[in-house]
């Protein structure tokens, strides 16, 4: 233990961090209690380091250095740009929920909308009483500051049967420059519900800041989800992202992320598959140029017998940028049947670009069928002169090859629009490139 | 009028020196063969006007329309009209037939300052092509070349050319895989595209090829030069005679 660790880069005490927060969190003293302990965990263990082997690769105390002061609450202004940013990344016919630097804004939401269909409080709400919300099953320092300065979040509640009509949006929009958004959500989703919830990060006019988000979601039986997260935060930004997930039997989950922006980004999901039958498919596409740092690790947790997953990563790595995935099955000694397979790809269009790929398979069952595969490599010449002899451009030929590589993955999206709305995104990284 | 014309050309891949010298002119609305044998140089030459990456040229030029040929990157060749049909189209996976055709069509287009082609228009144009070489639409919602015969490969060559419209045609060993049939095929797609305004050099090994698309000059090529020239009667001489005669003059 070296709590000489938590004091900062610039002199700032570690503590204060906690300090001046303190009265803007929610809870009542037993909550504040759980906070505190959270916080001392974070304050004895500080910033994740390369020495601590899941965080080899994102080394944040290197990367990151220090933790941002919380964002003060936005103001008027801060909404008003908010809401020009809703504009510009809202899914059309989605229902909107909107936070802004980490804190719910009703306002920018559509809550009437959805209250038909879906239960819905804050997390401010929810935390005001009662410490569950700050709980996992796992946790690390960063989950640890999370509990402990968690601001708002959403706590969406889907009752068992809904079938959604419509997707939900979950925007996060950060307005304020070098300072830190902590949110923290869960999505409870019941028996048989048929579900999109999308998540989205994006910047109004924010530079240099961080966010630190944490998700709980459960998924009961029977149940057909669509997963979409789209991480497009300002370029140097940094957001952490935690993300537990239960699956129970029967149960298709479909999980897509998308990464364009941020200086460094890390999701780090831990999905267990806890009832027989379910098939989960976990999807990911790193878009990363200039220094640009993207870390996606993964724990599939195979809990039950007879759950397929199937995990598919594509890293496209420009400049210097570097791309991580981490990726770590575990099938427990009565998950027998087991399926799970992953297969991550790295495109490298520069000489420095990094990727690293670590996949783990933690097998304690003797009838199963597991694998992994990762490669890493430059776009195909051949290719390029064809389409150049074709009239292509350099850059525009490149720009085919590098959607039709990410294309994969993309294509397990199965909503037209939503298709088309990632694919978007992704045309714009690489226009930005041109 | 002079389309090709490329003189005393020089390169070298790696060090080694494949084209020694090599002169040729091609007018507009002429069919030109090049024969010879294996490593005599033809598909280098055909790769060095394209523009493909890794060929050195040490001496010579290459003159398109008058115009330096070898100043030009791939593309600009390829919006100038330059067309090289490959002898192994490669196979793109993730890039549906239809998008590249009308992408690359469009960049063509736009590199020559002229309008994009309206979707209909465009969608009516391929329609009608791809039916004239017996193209199955499904085919062109694939991939690019994957899953593809060896017909299909070379037929959506010619589809392309017939979309682009290029006024040169090389045609790299386009028998080489291809049965009777669907070299029939092929050849046709290709004589329909002949017109005054649009000059072909057909590379080939084999005479085979040369009664489907008949040559108005045909040059026999030996050890990295054309080492002679004459009418549509000089590859039937080849077929009776062998290319040993040539690799002595040369």
């Amino acid at each position: 233990m070296n709590v000489a660790v938590a004091k900062t880069g610039n002199g700032r005490a570690v503590s204060d961090l906690f300090a001046s927060a303190e009265g803007r969190l929610p809870g009542s003293p037993s909550v504040i209690a759980v906070r505190r302990e959270a916080f001392e965990t974070y304050e004895r263990l500080g910033l994740p380091h390369r020495r601590i082997e899941e965080w080899k690769y994102t080394d944040l105390r290197a990367l990151v250095g220090e933790v941002l002061p919380l964002a003060a609450a936005p103001d008027a202004a801060a909404l008003k740009r908010a809401a020009e940013a809703v504009k510009a990344h809202a899914i059309a016919g989605a229902r909107k929920l909107v936070l802004v630097d980490g804190v719910f804004a009703a306002d920018l939401s559509d809550v009437k909308a959805l209250a038909s269909e879906a239960g819905f409080k804050t997390s401010r709400e929810t935390l005001e009483k009662d410490a569950g919300l700050l709980k996992t099953a796992s946790t690390d320092a960063v989950i640890a500051l999370n509990a402990a300065l968690a601001t708002d979040g959403v706590v969406l509640s889907i009752a068992d049967g809904v079938q959604l009509s419509a997707p939900i949006q979950i925007i996060h929009i950060a307005t304020a420059s070098s300072a830190s958004a902590f949110s923290r959500s869960q999505v409870a989703i019941g028996k048989g519900v048929r579900a999109t919830i999308i998540e989205s990060f994006v910047a109004a006019g924010a530079e240099a800041y961080q966010v630190n988000d944490a998700v709980i979601v459960s998924v009961g039986d029977n149940a057909d989800v669509a997963h979409i997260r789209l991480l497009d935060d300002a370029p140097d930004a940094v957001n952490v992202t935690s993300q537990f997930v239960t699956v129970g039997a029967n149960t298709k989950l479909n999980f897509f992320n998308m990464t364009t922006g941020a200086a460094v980004s890390r999701l780090q999901g831990f999905i267990t598959l806890a009832g027989e039958g379910s098939e989960l498919s976990v999807n990911g596409v790193n878009l990363l140029q200039k220094t640009e740092h993207g870390d996606t690790t993964l724990v599939v947790d195979h809990a039950v017998p007879n759950c397929v997953s199937r995990e598919v990563f594509r890293a496209v790595i420009d400049d210097r940028a570097h791309s991580v995935f981490q990726g770590r099955i575990i099938v427990r000694p009565d998950a027998q049947k087991t399926d799970g397979k992953m297969m991550t790809r790295a495109l490298l269009l520069s000489d420095e670009a990094e990727a690293d790929n670590k996949p783990e398979l933690e097998i304690f069952a003797d009838d199963v069928s597991c694998g992994h595969g990762a490669t890493a490599g430059a776009l195909d010449d051949s290719l390029l002169f064809y389409l150049k002899a074709r009239g292509l451009p350099e850059k525009q030929a490149q720009a085919l090859l590098i959607q039709a590589f990410v294309g994969e993955a993309i294509e397990q999206i199965a909503d037209d629009g939503l298709r088309e709305h990632v694919i978007g995104i992704a045309e714009r990284w690489l226009e930005r490139r041109q | 009028m002079a389309l090709l014309e490329v003189k005393d050309l020089k390169v070298r891949v790696e060090e080694r020196e494949i084209l020694h010298g090599l002169t040729l002119t091609v007018n507009e609305g002429e069919v030109h063969a090049i024969m010879g044998p294996n490593g005599s140089g033809k598909s280098t030459l055909s790769h060095v006007i394209a523009g493909k990456p890794g060929y050195e040229v040490t001496d010579g030029q290459i003159l398109f329309k008058g115009e330096d040929l070898l100043e030009m990157d791939p593309n600009e060749r390829a919006a100038k009209g330059v067309f090289l049909a490959f002898q192994y189209p490669v196979e793109i996976p993730g890039v549906a037939t239809m998008t590249f055709l009308r992408t690359a069509l469009n960049a063509q287009r736009k590199a020559r300052g002229e309008s994009e082609y309206s979707t209909p228009d465009f969608l009516r144009k391929v329609r009608e092509v791809s039916k004239s070489l017996n193209i199955p639409q499904d085919m062109l919602k694939r991939g690019v070349n994957v899953g593809f015969s060896g017909g299909e490969k070379k037929r959506n060559e010619v589809l392309q050319m017939a979309l682009f419209e290029p006024s040169l045609c090389i045609l790299d060993e386009m028998d080489s895989g291809l049965d009777i049939d669907a070299l029939r095929i092929a050849a046709d797609g290709v004589n329909a595209l002949r017109s005054p305004k649009r000059a072909m050099v057909v590379i080939t090994h084999y005479q085979r090829l040369l009664n489907y698309i008949v040559p108005d000059v045909v040059h026999v090529m030996s050890k990295g030069r054309v080492v002679k020239s004459g009418g549509k009667e000089l590859a039937l001489e080849l077929e009776a005679s062998g290319y040993a005669q040539f690799e002595d003059a040369a």
